[in-house]
């Protein structure tokens, strides 16, 4: 598209009506909208992929926030888990924003397209539900980790396993969080479905506790190099925000596979441009 | 302390975290709201500067700058404040999981919460 003969105030609006989309859309087929903002700022805007990320990273906290909001009332979120394992995220999350300092905008762009391959990946293939595991893990018992979630049959208790090695892909989620301004809800889930083993209800809503807690961390380094612009983070803000609650609302209703795949085939384009580009350096 | 009442307690725990969260996410998104009409009502018919990254000569890039400028109703400095508290947001919830966990006298998880904040602050005062 050429911005280039836009004003603020049309630029704004444009964008804003972008950042619903990306907020509704993300929130109904749960990759989230942090993934398609960048994607969106720098491919079809022209934005700078730097503040693409700032706005991105802000626009990530709103939803999150909000989100877990809703979550935390009918008690899936495990607590202790999430602090924990933010030990991690919130270290690799300042490891992140800091190596995008010194990071070439084609290099970020490039990895950005690999993550986003993995998320749409990630979100059509989904993930089975399983039954907790007997056998108490020494390092889950010793941090009191193990818990329970609502089932309409009463509360089904887990048991959390492989913490270190749990804690380890946190902090790499952490630092693609930093880096590309993403929350990496798609790693969080995966490093405590598959490694810890914890149900997916309970792994999605922590997940997106910790989420929050993650990108407020680069949030701040990002600041202070001038990543956040007020003028563009505003319409992305308020969009995400909008879009993200909508979508909440109508995620009750219905099926939402089709849609889903086809957001996970839009996002894989944007990908594979955002690495094309990246190769060829136009960033 | 039995499972079942240590689970009622983070419950009740949660709910008032769970608000804290609402709260502070609606508060955030007037503040940015009520800057953003100021923005444009004053920026509005110029052209966008962000294909092109200014970086660190930007201003409003400190917590100082920014709410000096918000209380002289500059409107970036009003956006950027109503995003400060959006991060705030967050940072809040782990500070009542710490005063929580001190309450209760959970020393792991004292220790655990204060490294994650210990974390937060460093990012948004020192880095």
């Amino acid at each position: 598209m050429d911005v280039a003969g836009l004003t603020i105030w049309q630029f704004s609006l444009l964008a804003a009506g972008g950042a619903f989309l990306a907020g509704l859309l993300g929130a109904l087929t749960g990759l989230g909208g942090g993934v398609v903002i960048v994607p969106l700022l720098t491919l079809v805007f022209g934005v700078d992929i730097r503040y693409a990320v700032g706005a991105s990273l802000v626009a990530v906290i709103a939803t999150s926030s909000g989100a877990a909001a809703a979550y935390v009332r009918e008690g899936y979120t495990n607590i202790r888990l999430g602090l924990l394992l933010e030990v991690a995220t919130t270290g690799g999350a300042l490891t992140g924003a800091m190596l995008a300092i010194g990071t070439s905008a084609n290099v970020i762009a490039v990895i950005f397209g690999l993550v986003l391959l993995f998320s749409a990946y990630f979100s059509i293939k989904g993930v089975p539900e399983r039954p907790a595991e007997e056998s108490p893990d020494r390092v889950a018992t010793w941090l009191a980790l193990d818990s329970s979630y609502p089932t309409p049959e009463g509360r089904q208790t887990y048991r959390v396993r492989h913490v270190p090695a749990g804690f380890g892909l946190m902090y790499g989620a952490g630092v693609l969080s930093g880096l590309l301004g993403i929350g990496s809800g798609a790693l969080k889930v995966l490093a405590m479905d598959r490694v810890m083993r914890i149900p997916f209800k309970a792994s999605t809503t922590t997940s997106n506790f910790m989420i929050g807690v993650t990108a407020a961390a680069s949030a701040g380094v990002y600041l202070h190099r001038g990543y956040l612009d007020p003028g563009l983070a505003m319409p992305v803000v308020l969009g995400v925000l909008a879009g993200a609650t909508l979508g909440s609302r109508l995620l009750a209703r219905g099926n939402v596979d089709i849609l889903r795949l086809i957001f996970a085939v839009l996002v894989s384009a944007l990908a594979l441009q955002m690495i094309v580009n990246g190769l060829r350096g136009t960033f | 302390m039995s499972t079942n009442r240590q689970t009622d307690a983070e419950q009740s725990l949660e709910a008032v975290l769970g608000g804290l969260l609402r709260w502070g996410t609606l508060l955030s998104a007037t503040v940015v709201l009520i800057g953003g009409a100021a923005f444009l009502w004053v920026h509005g018919a110029q052209p966008p500067h962000y294909a092109t990254f200014r970086g660190e000569t930007s201003h409003l890039n400190s917590v100082a700058d920014i709410v000096s400028g918000a209380s002289r109703l500059q409107p970036e400095a009003i956006i950027q404040l109503g995003l400060l508290l959006l991060v705030a947001t967050p940072i809040a919830r782990v500070i009542g999981a710490l005063v929580a966990f001190l309450w209760r006298r959970d020393r792991k998880y004292v220790v655990i919460s204060a490294l994650v904040l210990a974390a937060l602050l460093y990012g948004l005062l020192a880095s």
